[in-house]
Protein backbone atom coordinates (compact mmCIF):
# COMPACT_ATOMS: atom_id res chain seq x y z
CA UNK A 1 0.00 0.00 0.00
CA UNK A 2 2.66 2.52 1.15
CA UNK A 3 5.15 1.52 -1.42
CA UNK A 4 2.45 2.19 -4.34
CA UNK A 5 2.11 5.36 -3.28
CA UNK A 6 5.10 6.52 -2.97
CA UNK A 7 5.47 5.30 -6.92
CA UNK A 8 2.52 6.63 -7.82
CA UNK A 9 3.66 9.99 -6.15
CA UNK A 10 6.78 9.81 -7.72
CA UNK A 11 5.05 9.71 -11.29
CA UNK A 12 3.01 12.42 -10.55
CA UNK A 13 6.04 14.82 -9.49
CA UNK A 14 8.03 13.38 -12.63
CA UNK A 15 4.78 14.80 -14.89
CA UNK A 16 5.20 17.79 -13.25
CA UNK A 17 8.96 18.07 -13.40
CA UNK A 18 8.75 17.56 -17.21
CA UNK A 19 5.61 19.83 -17.58
CA UNK A 20 8.25 22.54 -15.80
CA UNK A 21 10.53 21.76 -17.90
CA UNK A 22 8.54 22.09 -20.73
CA UNK A 23 7.16 25.57 -19.83
CA UNK A 24 10.77 27.11 -19.13
CA UNK A 25 11.80 25.90 -22.86
CA UNK A 26 8.67 27.22 -24.13
CA UNK A 27 9.22 30.31 -22.54
CA UNK A 28 12.67 31.04 -23.54
CA UNK A 29 10.67 30.27 -27.44
CA UNK A 30 8.26 32.82 -26.59
CA UNK A 31 7.98 36.26 -26.81
CA UNK A 32 8.26 37.92 -23.70
CA UNK A 33 4.79 38.66 -22.51
CA UNK A 34 3.41 35.59 -24.15
CA UNK A 35 -0.16 35.90 -22.22
CA UNK A 36 -0.50 31.53 -23.05
CA UNK A 37 2.81 30.82 -21.46
CA UNK A 38 2.63 33.39 -18.28
CA UNK A 39 -0.88 31.44 -17.47
CA UNK A 40 0.99 27.67 -18.38
CA UNK A 41 3.08 28.47 -16.14
CA UNK A 42 0.94 29.76 -13.22
CA UNK A 43 -1.10 26.54 -14.05
CA UNK A 44 1.90 24.54 -13.74
CA UNK A 45 3.04 25.92 -10.49
CA UNK A 46 -0.13 25.99 -8.71
CA UNK A 47 -0.71 22.17 -9.82
CA UNK A 48 2.81 21.87 -7.90
CA UNK A 49 0.64 22.80 -4.53
CA UNK A 50 -2.18 21.18 -5.36
CA UNK A 51 -0.07 18.36 -5.24
CA UNK A 52 1.40 18.58 -2.34
CA UNK A 53 -1.59 19.38 -0.33
CA UNK A 54 -3.09 16.07 -1.94
CA UNK A 55 -0.45 13.81 -0.66
CA UNK A 56 -0.58 16.40 2.43
CA UNK A 57 -4.36 14.84 3.01
CA UNK A 58 -3.69 11.01 1.65
CA UNK A 59 -0.96 10.50 4.14
CA UNK A 60 -3.65 11.49 6.97
CA UNK A 61 -5.80 9.37 5.54
CA UNK A 62 -9.78 9.15 5.77
CA UNK A 63 -9.48 12.38 8.26
CA UNK A 64 -6.85 14.30 5.87
CA UNK A 65 -9.07 13.52 2.81
CA UNK A 66 -12.35 14.39 4.31
CA UNK A 67 -10.80 17.58 5.86
CA UNK A 68 -9.79 18.36 2.51
CA UNK A 69 -12.79 17.89 0.62
CA UNK A 70 -14.77 19.98 3.23
CA UNK A 71 -12.90 22.59 2.77
CA UNK A 72 -12.79 22.57 -0.72
CA UNK A 73 -16.99 22.26 -0.64
CA UNK A 74 -16.83 25.30 1.33
CA UNK A 75 -14.64 27.83 -1.10
CA UNK A 76 -16.90 26.46 -3.74
CA UNK A 77 -20.00 27.10 -1.62
CA UNK A 78 -18.55 30.78 -1.12
CA UNK A 79 -17.84 31.05 -4.48
CA UNK A 80 -20.91 29.79 -5.63
CA UNK A 81 -23.17 31.55 -3.73
CA UNK A 82 -21.40 34.87 -4.34
CA UNK A 83 -23.29 34.54 -8.05
CA UNK A 84 -26.69 33.78 -6.75
CA UNK A 85 -29.28 36.14 -6.57
CA UNK A 86 -30.11 35.53 -2.41
CA UNK A 87 -31.53 37.69 -0.42
CA UNK A 88 -30.83 38.96 3.18
CA UNK A 89 -34.29 37.20 3.63
CA UNK A 90 -32.16 33.74 2.72
CA UNK A 91 -30.11 34.45 5.43
CA UNK A 92 -30.46 31.88 7.70
CA UNK A 93 -31.26 29.23 5.28
CA UNK A 94 -27.75 30.01 4.12
CA UNK A 95 -26.20 30.07 6.99
CA UNK A 96 -27.82 26.85 7.54
CA UNK A 97 -26.25 25.54 4.37
CA UNK A 98 -22.93 26.39 5.59
CA UNK A 99 -22.07 26.06 9.03
CA UNK A 100 -24.65 22.44 9.65
CA UNK A 101 -25.49 21.06 6.60
CA UNK A 102 -21.69 21.27 4.96
CA UNK A 103 -19.99 19.94 8.29
CA UNK A 104 -22.96 17.48 9.05
CA UNK A 105 -22.39 16.05 5.26
CA UNK A 106 -18.76 15.57 5.89
CA UNK A 107 -19.35 14.18 9.26
CA UNK A 108 -22.39 11.61 7.64
CA UNK A 109 -19.37 10.52 4.61
CA UNK A 110 -16.57 10.46 7.23
CA UNK A 111 -18.32 7.70 9.81
CA UNK A 112 -20.01 6.16 6.70
CA UNK A 113 -23.22 6.58 6.92
CA UNK A 114 -24.74 6.27 3.48
CA UNK A 115 -28.27 6.23 4.22
CA UNK A 116 -28.47 9.76 5.49
CA UNK A 117 -25.35 11.65 3.94
CA UNK A 118 -26.78 10.42 0.37
CA UNK A 119 -30.03 11.91 1.60
CA UNK A 120 -29.14 14.98 3.16
CA UNK A 121 -29.10 17.64 1.01
CA UNK A 122 -31.54 16.16 -1.59
CA UNK A 123 -34.08 15.60 0.47
CA UNK A 124 -34.15 17.35 4.10
CA UNK A 125 -31.51 20.41 2.89
CA UNK A 126 -33.94 20.99 -0.49
CA UNK A 127 -37.24 20.92 2.22
CA UNK A 128 -35.92 22.93 4.88
CA UNK A 129 -34.16 25.48 3.56
CA UNK A 130 -37.28 26.64 1.33
CA UNK A 131 -39.15 27.00 4.54
CA UNK A 132 -36.30 29.18 6.33
CA UNK A 133 -36.32 31.41 3.84
CA UNK A 134 -40.55 31.20 3.89
CA UNK A 135 -40.42 31.98 7.29
CA UNK A 136 -39.08 35.81 6.30
CA UNK A 137 -42.49 36.59 4.50
CA UNK A 138 -39.92 37.79 1.43
CA UNK A 139 -41.48 36.56 -2.09
CA UNK A 140 -39.85 38.50 -4.46
CA UNK A 141 -37.84 36.19 -6.81
CA UNK A 142 -38.38 32.95 -4.16
CA UNK A 143 -38.24 30.52 -6.64
CA UNK A 144 -35.27 31.88 -8.30
CA UNK A 145 -33.49 32.09 -4.62
CA UNK A 146 -34.34 28.97 -3.47
CA UNK A 147 -33.44 27.03 -6.31
CA UNK A 148 -29.98 28.91 -6.66
CA UNK A 149 -29.26 27.99 -3.10
CA UNK A 150 -30.12 24.43 -3.65
CA UNK A 151 -28.05 24.10 -6.73
CA UNK A 152 -25.42 25.93 -4.80
CA UNK A 153 -25.63 23.06 -2.33
CA UNK A 154 -25.70 20.17 -4.46
CA UNK A 155 -22.59 21.14 -6.82
CA UNK A 156 -20.23 22.39 -3.66
CA UNK A 157 -21.04 19.82 -1.37
CA UNK A 158 -23.31 17.27 -2.33
CA UNK A 159 -21.62 15.81 -4.83
CA UNK A 160 -17.68 16.56 -4.41
CA UNK A 161 -18.50 15.00 -0.88
CA UNK A 162 -18.66 11.98 -3.27
CA UNK A 163 -15.33 12.38 -3.54
CA UNK A 164 -14.30 11.54 -0.11
CA UNK A 165 -17.26 8.97 0.03
CA UNK A 166 -15.42 6.16 -2.16
CA UNK A 167 -13.57 5.15 1.17
CA UNK A 168 -16.50 4.16 3.01
CA UNK A 169 -17.51 1.97 -0.30
CA UNK A 170 -16.86 -2.25 1.23
CA UNK A 171 -14.89 -3.94 -1.46
CA UNK A 172 -13.90 -7.69 -1.24
CA UNK A 173 -10.25 -8.05 -1.55
CA UNK A 174 -9.77 -4.05 -2.04
CA UNK A 175 -9.94 -3.58 1.90
CA UNK A 176 -7.93 -0.48 3.11
CA UNK A 177 -7.07 0.33 -0.46
CA UNK A 178 -9.83 2.41 -1.17
CA UNK A 179 -7.61 6.04 -1.17
CA UNK A 180 -6.76 4.40 -4.49
CA UNK A 181 -10.02 5.15 -5.79
CA UNK A 182 -10.13 8.82 -5.15
CA UNK A 183 -6.75 8.84 -6.60
CA UNK A 184 -7.48 6.93 -9.59
CA UNK A 185 -10.67 9.22 -9.85
CA UNK A 186 -9.10 12.23 -9.27
CA UNK A 187 -6.16 11.59 -11.92
CA UNK A 188 -8.30 10.12 -14.51
CA UNK A 189 -10.38 13.21 -14.62
CA UNK A 190 -7.56 15.94 -13.82
CA UNK A 191 -5.48 14.79 -16.73
CA UNK A 192 -8.30 14.12 -19.05
CA UNK A 193 -9.00 18.14 -18.48
CA UNK A 194 -4.94 18.43 -18.86
CA UNK A 195 -5.25 16.46 -22.15
CA UNK A 196 -8.18 18.19 -23.70
CA UNK A 197 -5.74 21.52 -23.60
CA UNK A 198 -3.17 19.91 -24.93
CA UNK A 199 -4.74 18.49 -27.49
CA UNK A 200 -6.81 21.33 -27.85
CA UNK A 201 -3.83 23.85 -28.37
CA UNK A 202 -2.01 21.05 -30.89
CA UNK A 203 -4.97 20.32 -33.31
CA UNK A 204 -8.50 21.70 -32.14
CA UNK A 205 -10.23 23.38 -34.98
CA UNK A 206 -14.26 22.54 -34.75
CA UNK A 207 -15.57 24.42 -31.64
CA UNK A 208 -18.02 22.52 -29.80
CA UNK A 209 -20.02 25.13 -27.93
CA UNK A 210 -18.49 28.39 -28.98
CA UNK A 211 -21.45 29.94 -27.08
CA UNK A 212 -20.05 28.90 -23.40
CA UNK A 213 -16.56 27.69 -23.51
CA UNK A 214 -14.99 29.11 -27.06
CA UNK A 215 -11.87 26.91 -26.12
CA UNK A 216 -13.41 23.57 -26.00
CA UNK A 217 -12.89 22.12 -29.61
CA UNK A 218 -14.20 18.64 -30.61
CA UNK A 219 -10.27 17.22 -31.54
CA UNK A 220 -9.61 18.59 -27.91
CA UNK A 221 -12.26 16.61 -26.32
CA UNK A 222 -11.98 13.13 -28.28
CA UNK A 223 -7.86 13.42 -28.01
CA UNK A 224 -8.28 13.98 -24.45
CA UNK A 225 -11.04 11.59 -22.91
CA UNK A 226 -9.12 9.22 -25.07
CA UNK A 227 -5.48 9.50 -24.12
CA UNK A 228 -6.87 10.34 -20.62
CA UNK A 229 -9.19 6.93 -20.59
CA UNK A 230 -5.74 4.86 -21.73
CA UNK A 231 -3.75 6.37 -18.70
CA UNK A 232 -7.00 5.08 -16.14
CA UNK A 233 -6.34 1.64 -17.96
CA UNK A 234 -2.61 1.52 -17.61
CA UNK A 235 -3.29 2.28 -13.90
CA UNK A 236 -6.18 -0.74 -13.72
CA UNK A 237 -3.62 -2.52 -10.81
CA UNK A 238 -4.44 0.20 -8.17
CA UNK A 239 -7.86 -0.17 -8.38
CA UNK A 240 -10.79 -3.22 -8.20
CA UNK A 241 -11.26 -3.35 -11.85
CA UNK A 242 -9.71 -5.42 -15.03
CA UNK A 243 -7.62 -3.43 -17.71
CA UNK A 244 -10.98 -2.79 -19.64
CA UNK A 245 -13.10 -1.62 -16.67
CA UNK A 246 -10.65 0.55 -15.98
CA UNK A 247 -10.91 1.83 -19.43
CA UNK A 248 -14.78 1.98 -19.71
CA UNK A 249 -15.26 3.98 -16.16
CA UNK A 250 -12.52 6.35 -17.51
CA UNK A 251 -14.37 6.71 -20.85
CA UNK A 252 -17.62 7.59 -18.68
CA UNK A 253 -15.30 10.13 -15.88
CA UNK A 254 -14.36 11.82 -18.42
CA UNK A 255 -16.91 12.29 -20.40
CA UNK A 256 -18.64 13.84 -17.38
CA UNK A 257 -16.00 15.98 -16.61
CA UNK A 258 -16.29 17.23 -20.05
CA UNK A 259 -19.94 18.17 -19.88
CA UNK A 260 -19.56 18.52 -16.09
CA UNK A 261 -17.08 22.01 -17.53
CA UNK A 262 -19.54 22.78 -19.91
CA UNK A 263 -22.32 23.28 -17.70
CA UNK A 264 -20.38 25.45 -15.36
CA UNK A 265 -19.06 27.21 -18.51
CA UNK A 266 -22.82 27.97 -18.74
CA UNK A 267 -23.85 29.41 -15.45
CA UNK A 268 -20.43 31.57 -15.68
CA UNK A 269 -21.55 33.02 -18.88
CA UNK A 270 -25.36 33.77 -17.72
CA UNK A 271 -23.52 35.59 -14.71
CA UNK A 272 -21.29 37.35 -16.98
CA UNK A 273 -17.63 36.09 -15.43
CA UNK A 274 -15.07 34.42 -16.51
CA UNK A 275 -13.43 32.55 -13.82
CA UNK A 276 -15.86 31.00 -10.38
CA UNK A 277 -12.50 32.84 -8.50
CA UNK A 278 -9.31 33.68 -7.96
CA UNK A 279 -7.60 31.89 -4.92
CA UNK A 280 -6.24 29.34 -7.78
CA UNK A 281 -3.29 31.19 -9.81
CA UNK A 282 -3.40 30.32 -13.26
CA UNK A 283 -6.81 27.91 -12.93
CA UNK A 284 -9.20 30.71 -11.23
CA UNK A 285 -11.49 29.94 -8.26
CA UNK A 286 -11.83 25.87 -6.70
CA UNK A 287 -14.88 25.55 -8.67
CA UNK A 288 -13.06 26.38 -12.27
CA UNK A 289 -10.91 23.48 -11.31
CA UNK A 290 -13.59 20.88 -9.62
CA UNK A 291 -15.81 21.31 -11.77
CA UNK A 292 -15.01 18.14 -14.04
CA UNK A 293 -14.45 15.95 -10.45
CA UNK A 294 -18.44 17.59 -9.42
CA UNK A 295 -19.84 15.46 -12.03
CA UNK A 296 -17.81 12.88 -12.27
CA UNK A 297 -17.78 11.92 -8.65
CA UNK A 298 -21.16 10.94 -7.67
CA UNK A 299 -21.58 8.80 -10.91
CA UNK A 300 -18.52 7.29 -10.18
CA UNK A 301 -19.21 6.43 -6.98
CA UNK A 302 -22.63 4.95 -8.20
CA UNK A 303 -21.45 2.77 -10.55
CA UNK A 304 -18.55 1.36 -8.56
CA UNK A 305 -21.36 1.03 -5.68
CA UNK A 306 -23.61 -0.70 -7.78
CA UNK A 307 -21.31 -3.42 -9.04
CA UNK A 308 -18.43 -3.47 -6.94
CA UNK A 309 -20.15 -2.62 -3.24
CA UNK A 310 -21.05 -5.23 -0.70
CA UNK A 311 -23.25 -5.33 2.61
CA UNK B 1 0.90 44.92 21.93
CA UNK B 2 1.18 41.26 21.05
CA UNK B 3 -2.45 40.64 22.11
CA UNK B 4 -3.55 43.05 19.89
CA UNK B 5 -1.16 41.80 17.04
CA UNK B 6 -2.29 38.55 17.49
CA UNK B 7 -6.08 40.02 17.70
CA UNK B 8 -5.21 41.61 14.14
CA UNK B 9 -3.85 38.51 12.56
CA UNK B 10 -7.19 36.56 13.92
CA UNK B 11 -9.38 39.18 12.62
CA UNK B 12 -7.47 39.63 8.86
CA UNK B 13 -7.49 35.60 8.65
CA UNK B 14 -11.51 35.24 9.60
CA UNK B 15 -11.99 38.63 7.04
CA UNK B 16 -10.40 36.44 4.54
CA UNK B 17 -12.01 32.85 5.14
CA UNK B 18 -15.56 34.34 4.99
CA UNK B 19 -14.71 36.81 1.95
CA UNK B 20 -11.74 35.73 0.28
CA UNK B 21 -11.25 39.18 -0.03
CA UNK B 22 -9.22 40.90 -3.05
CA UNK B 23 -7.55 43.94 -3.65
CA UNK B 24 -8.30 45.97 -7.17
CA UNK B 25 -5.68 48.28 -7.89
CA UNK B 26 -7.40 49.96 -10.39
CA UNK B 27 -6.32 53.71 -10.04
CA UNK B 28 -3.47 53.61 -8.02
CA UNK B 29 -0.63 51.25 -6.58
CA UNK B 30 -0.39 50.05 -3.42
CA UNK B 31 2.28 51.67 -2.42
CA UNK B 32 3.78 53.57 0.80
CA UNK B 33 2.27 57.08 0.25
CA UNK B 34 -0.03 59.19 2.37
CA UNK B 35 -3.24 58.68 1.36
CA UNK B 36 -6.80 59.70 2.64
CA UNK B 37 -8.78 56.61 1.60
CA UNK B 38 -12.87 56.91 1.70
CA UNK B 39 -15.35 54.02 1.12
CA UNK B 40 -18.69 53.45 1.16
CA UNK B 41 -20.21 51.92 4.26
CA UNK B 42 -22.67 49.15 4.54
CA UNK B 43 -21.35 47.11 7.57
CA UNK B 44 -19.25 47.16 10.52
CA UNK B 45 -16.47 45.24 9.06
CA UNK B 46 -16.00 47.44 6.22
CA UNK B 47 -12.36 49.11 7.41
CA UNK B 48 -11.50 45.76 8.25
CA UNK B 49 -11.66 44.33 4.53
CA UNK B 50 -10.06 47.11 3.28
CA UNK B 51 -7.50 47.11 6.30
CA UNK B 52 -6.85 43.51 5.20
CA UNK B 53 -6.12 43.94 1.36
CA UNK B 54 -3.89 46.71 2.25
CA UNK B 55 0.32 45.38 2.11
CA UNK B 56 1.75 44.49 5.94
CA UNK B 57 3.95 47.93 5.53
CA UNK B 58 1.05 49.97 4.77
CA UNK B 59 -1.72 48.59 7.35
CA UNK B 60 0.88 49.92 10.16
CA UNK B 61 0.37 53.04 8.94
CA UNK B 62 -3.06 53.65 8.02
CA UNK B 63 -5.95 54.17 10.37
CA UNK B 64 -9.48 53.84 9.88
CA UNK B 65 -11.88 56.99 11.41
CA UNK B 66 -14.79 55.19 13.33
CA UNK B 67 -17.55 56.34 15.44
CA UNK B 68 -16.80 57.01 19.23
CA UNK B 69 -20.25 55.78 20.20
CA UNK B 70 -19.63 52.50 18.62
CA UNK B 71 -16.25 51.26 18.99
CA UNK B 72 -16.40 52.70 23.27
CA UNK B 73 -19.62 51.13 23.72
CA UNK B 74 -17.52 47.75 25.74
CA UNK B 75 -14.28 46.75 26.63
CA UNK B 76 -14.12 44.34 23.33
CA UNK B 77 -14.83 47.29 21.17
CA UNK B 78 -12.61 49.42 22.64
CA UNK B 79 -9.70 46.61 22.49
CA UNK B 80 -10.35 46.16 18.59
CA UNK B 81 -10.67 49.94 17.78
CA UNK B 82 -8.03 51.31 20.08
CA UNK B 83 -5.53 49.03 20.66
CA UNK B 84 -5.77 46.62 17.09
CA UNK B 85 -6.49 49.18 14.70
CA UNK B 86 -5.49 52.13 16.05
CA UNK B 87 -9.04 53.98 14.91
CA UNK B 88 -9.13 57.94 15.05
CA UNK B 89 -12.22 57.91 17.43
CA UNK B 90 -14.80 60.63 16.69
CA UNK B 91 -17.71 62.04 18.43
CA UNK B 92 -20.38 62.34 15.71
CA UNK B 93 -23.31 63.95 17.69
CA UNK B 94 -21.92 68.10 17.56
CA UNK B 95 -24.16 68.11 20.96
CA UNK B 96 -21.95 66.30 22.82
CA UNK B 97 -18.61 66.56 21.13
CA UNK B 98 -15.53 68.11 22.56
CA UNK B 99 -12.88 67.44 19.90
CA UNK B 100 -13.29 68.73 16.42
CA UNK B 101 -13.50 65.38 14.26
CA UNK B 102 -11.56 67.46 11.13
CA UNK B 103 -8.84 68.55 13.62
CA UNK B 104 -8.53 64.86 15.19
CA UNK B 105 -8.27 63.54 11.06
CA UNK B 106 -5.29 66.52 10.75
CA UNK B 107 -3.62 65.78 13.97
CA UNK B 108 -3.48 62.19 12.38
CA UNK B 109 -2.41 63.08 9.02
CA UNK B 110 0.05 65.75 10.47
CA UNK B 111 2.29 62.69 11.95
CA UNK B 112 2.20 60.89 8.79
CA UNK B 113 -0.59 58.16 8.57
CA UNK B 114 -3.10 57.53 5.91
CA UNK B 115 -6.98 57.76 7.24
CA UNK B 116 -9.72 54.94 6.01
CA UNK B 117 -13.05 57.14 6.07
CA UNK B 118 -16.54 56.42 5.41
CA UNK B 119 -18.22 59.75 4.32
CA UNK B 120 -21.39 58.68 4.36
CA UNK B 121 -21.51 59.29 8.13
CA UNK B 122 -23.18 56.42 8.72
CA UNK B 123 -23.84 52.69 7.60
CA UNK B 124 -25.87 52.53 4.55
CA UNK B 125 -28.45 49.50 5.00
CA UNK B 126 -31.32 50.73 2.69
CA UNK B 127 -31.95 50.30 -1.16
CA UNK B 128 -29.36 53.19 -2.83
CA UNK B 129 -25.88 52.20 -3.70
CA UNK B 130 -24.69 55.46 -1.75
CA UNK B 131 -25.72 57.78 0.82
CA UNK B 132 -24.91 61.43 0.00
CA UNK B 133 -21.95 62.58 1.73
CA UNK B 134 -21.30 64.21 4.71
CA UNK B 135 -19.22 67.57 4.26
CA UNK B 136 -16.53 66.28 6.22
CA UNK B 137 -14.59 65.32 3.42
CA UNK B 138 -14.21 68.39 1.75
CA UNK B 139 -13.09 69.98 4.95
CA UNK B 140 -10.26 67.74 5.24
CA UNK B 141 -9.19 68.08 1.67
CA UNK B 142 -9.61 71.71 2.34
CA UNK B 143 -7.46 71.53 5.26
CA UNK B 144 -4.78 69.15 3.81
CA UNK B 145 -4.51 69.92 0.09
CA UNK B 146 -1.14 67.81 -0.56
CA UNK B 147 -2.71 64.48 0.09
CA UNK B 148 -4.27 62.62 -2.16
CA UNK B 149 -8.23 60.79 -1.53
CA UNK B 150 -8.41 57.54 -2.85
CA UNK B 151 -12.35 56.10 -3.54
CA UNK B 152 -12.42 52.89 -2.28
CA UNK B 153 -15.38 50.40 -3.83
CA UNK B 154 -15.82 47.86 -1.02
CA UNK B 155 -18.68 45.10 -2.77
CA UNK B 156 -20.74 42.28 -1.39
CA UNK B 157 -20.10 42.88 2.39
CA UNK B 158 -23.80 44.05 3.20
CA UNK B 159 -24.69 40.57 1.54
CA UNK B 160 -22.64 38.99 4.19
CA UNK B 161 -23.92 40.02 6.62
CA UNK B 162 -26.98 41.95 6.36
CA UNK B 163 -28.43 44.25 8.67
CA UNK B 164 -29.52 42.79 12.06
CA UNK B 165 -27.19 39.40 11.14
CA UNK B 166 -24.86 38.28 13.66
CA UNK B 167 -23.55 35.08 11.50
CA UNK B 168 -21.32 36.01 8.14
CA UNK B 169 -21.87 33.76 5.54
CA UNK B 170 -19.34 33.17 3.12
CA UNK B 171 -19.64 35.53 0.12
CA UNK B 172 -16.25 36.60 -2.65
CA UNK B 173 -15.66 40.33 -1.45
CA UNK B 174 -13.16 42.88 -3.71
CA UNK B 175 -12.38 45.73 -2.74
CA UNK B 176 -11.35 48.60 -5.70
CA UNK B 177 -9.07 51.30 -5.07
CA UNK B 178 -9.61 54.41 -8.31
CA UNK B 179 -7.99 56.73 -9.32
CA UNK B 180 -6.58 59.79 -6.71
CA UNK B 181 -8.71 63.34 -6.43
CA UNK B 182 -7.69 66.48 -4.71
CA UNK B 183 -9.76 69.59 -4.33
CA UNK B 184 -9.74 71.53 -6.91
CA UNK B 185 -10.94 75.22 -6.17
CA UNK B 186 -14.51 73.54 -6.12
CA UNK B 187 -17.11 74.60 -3.63
CA UNK B 188 -18.25 72.21 -1.31
CA UNK B 189 -21.21 70.98 -3.13
CA UNK B 190 -19.53 69.97 -6.28
CA UNK B 191 -16.20 69.00 -4.56
CA UNK B 192 -18.56 66.39 -2.70
CA UNK B 193 -20.57 65.15 -5.74
CA UNK B 194 -17.24 64.71 -7.91
CA UNK B 195 -16.11 62.73 -5.32
CA UNK B 196 -19.32 60.33 -5.01
CA UNK B 197 -19.39 60.09 -8.73
CA UNK B 198 -15.58 59.14 -8.61
CA UNK B 199 -16.37 56.25 -6.13
CA UNK B 200 -20.09 55.41 -7.63
CA UNK B 201 -17.58 54.25 -10.80
CA UNK B 202 -16.23 51.97 -9.27
CA UNK B 203 -18.78 49.84 -8.37
CA UNK B 204 -19.76 46.74 -10.52
CA UNK B 205 -23.02 47.05 -12.40
CA UNK B 206 -26.58 46.22 -10.70
CA UNK B 207 -27.76 42.88 -11.44
CA UNK B 208 -31.11 42.86 -12.09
Amino acid sequence: MDTHFIILLACVLAVLAIATIAAQVLKRRALPGDLTIQNLTARINAWWVMVAVIALAFAFGTAGVVILFALCSFAALREFLTLTNTRAADHWALVAAVFVVLPLQYILVGIGWYGLYSVLIPVYAFLFMPILSALRGQSDNFLIRVSEAQWALMIAVFCVSHVPALLSLNIPGYEGKNLFLIFFLIVVVQSSDVLQYVWGKAIGRRKIAPNLSPSKTLEGLVGGVLSASVLGAALFWITPFTISQAFGLSLVITAMGFFGGLVMSAIKRDRGVKDWGHLIAGHGGFIDRLDSVIFSAPIFFHIVRFYWNVG
Amino acid sequence: MSAARAAAALIVGFARAITAVRGIWQGVAPVQAQRIYYANHASHGDFVLVWTVLPRALRARTRPVAGADYWQASRLKRFIGRDVFNAVLIDRDPATRRADPIAQMGNALASGDSLILFPEGTRNTGGQRLLPFKSGLFHLATQNPGIDLVPVWIENLNRVMPKGAHIPIPLICTVTFGAPLRLDGEDKAPFLSRAEAALLALAPPERP
